[in-house]
């Protein structure tokens, strides 16, 4: 059993969004979701620079450097697809306008608290921000994208955050490469894993105590869920 | 105050006119802090740069060259927040209350007020002597449009600054933008002038 690829949490991630929504993708590993989007689920993309309705990566030699994602990597616009200024932008966000934010994460706590902007490094780096608080404490529902546990095997689900905070409680659904979990009252209730894995094997990357559901969904090694969106 | 998002409605040309006026100590107010040739990079090079307020100098290596050293200051500010409290000086406020940040580092220091059961931070408003803005066409009067996502925190600077220059790529006779298409109405505009893209 292999975690799954980035590209396979993309598609796990954009398979599981609600048809027609407002959705903004974090910079960084979320930014692949667009990838996966199929045309008929009707997403539209909100990008923090000022643009709705974000379209794929133009082709090469088509790049516009006055059309570009958060990340600042050029893409194009849809039909229907609309420019505004940063302050429009924002008030999306915070104004509760975007239905889901999907985010990359350092960590996330079993309440849902979110640690995503400063891995606390004290090499004497400068600290960048960004939109991400922004959109942590806007959009309707906050969703995480990560690797379930750090390049050293270190859980990234844990009790309580120990990076500084993005914002408090707002997680509500956490995307891994090993589970799909949504962050309840009482805790991280897994809804989904990695097939071949068992809750045991998953509770011992996780620091959060899990609780798994009677219907577990089973994740396959393409992203794609049996039952489907489980 | 710079307006652009990265590269996107960068005004290159008035960056390069800064740096050749001669002026220091500047207090820059800009989303980013340059990663790269002919962006704000070039004024860190040239130690004209006493503090910076932005919320996002990444890949930004003049800067961080000088954070390092203790020579530059930043303040740095949820992007959202930043092009907010812009706004509210260009609209005369004397801040907003946000819930951005609350329970955060970024509630450090300021005043929290509690509205309708929910806290919220006190932000202030935030001008600036001089925007320096790149639009994509303006007519002789001042009136400016952007070039997509090169609009970004551009519109709203321009409504906060003392003397507002717009660098733009087409200059038009009054009567050639769409009166229900300006974005940046000439009230707002002290001075346009033609600038290819660097």
């Amino acid at each position: 059993m292999n975690p799954l690829t980035r590209d396979s949490m993309a598609r796990m991630v954009a398979h599981s969004l609600p048809p027609n929504a407002f959705v903004n993708l974090g910079i960084g590993a979320p930014t692949l979701i667009a990838d996966h989007l199929p045309d008929e689920l009707g997403v539209i993309l909100h990008s923090e620079n000022g643009m709705l309705n974000l379209g794929p990566k133009p082709a090469p030699g088509e790049e516009d450097f006055d059309l570009i994602n958060a990340g600042k990597s050029p893409v194009t616009i849809k039909t229907g697809g609309a420019f505004f200024d940063s302050s429009m932008a924002f008030a999306m966000m915070r104004g509760g306008h975007i239905d889901v934010a999907v985010l990359g994460a350092f960590q996330v706590s079993a309440s849902g608290d979110l640690a995503n902007w400063n891995t606390g490094n004290v090499d004497g780096a400068p600290p960048a921000i960004g939109g991400a608080v922004d959109l942590a404490v806007g959009a309707k529902q906050i969703w995480v994208m990560m690797d379930h546990v750090t390049k050293d095997n270190v859980p990234r689900l844990v009790r309580r955050c120990t990076l500084p905070l993005t914002a408090v409680g707002v997680v509500k659904r956490v995307f891994t490469n090993y589970c799909v979990m949504a962050v309840e009252p009482d805790g991280l209730r897994v809804e989904a894993v990695r097939q071949g894995l068992t809750p045991e094997a998953l509770q011992a990357m996780t620091e959060a105590p899990l609780q798994f559901g009677c219907r577990l969904g089973v994740i396959r090694e393409d992203g794609t869920m049996e039952p489907a969106g489980a | 105050m710079v307006g652009g998002f990265g590269g996107a409605g960068l005004p290159r040309r008035l960056i390069e006119a800064v740096l050749a006026a001669g002026v220091r100590d500047l207090t820059v107010i800009s989303n980013n802090a340059g990663s790269g040739a002919g962006d704000l990079s070039a004024w860190f090079e040239a130690k004209i740069v006493r503090k910076i307020i932005c919320s996002y100098p990444r890949s930004a290596a003049a800067f961080a060259e000088q954070y390092r050293a203790g020579t530059v200051e930043l303040e740095l500010v949820p992007q959202g927040t930043l092009v907010e409290r812009i706004r509210a000086a260009g609209a005369g406020l004397g801040g907003f209350l946000s819930p951005v940040g609350v329970g955060t580092l970024f509630e450090h220091g300021k005043q929290q007020l509690e509205v309708g059961g929910k806290t919220y931070l006190l932000e202030l408003p935030l001008k600036a002597d001089f925007a320096l803005l790149r639009g994509r066409a303006a007519d002789t009067m001042g009136n400016v449009v952007y070039n997509k996502t090169g609009r970004n925190h551009q519109a709203v600077m321009a409504t906060a600054a003392d003397t507002v220059v717009v660098e733009v790529a087409e200059i038009l006779a009054p009567g050639n933008l769409d009166p229900e298409a300006i974005i940046t109405p000439c009230i707002f505009v002290d001075r346009v002038f033609l600038a290819e893209r660097a």
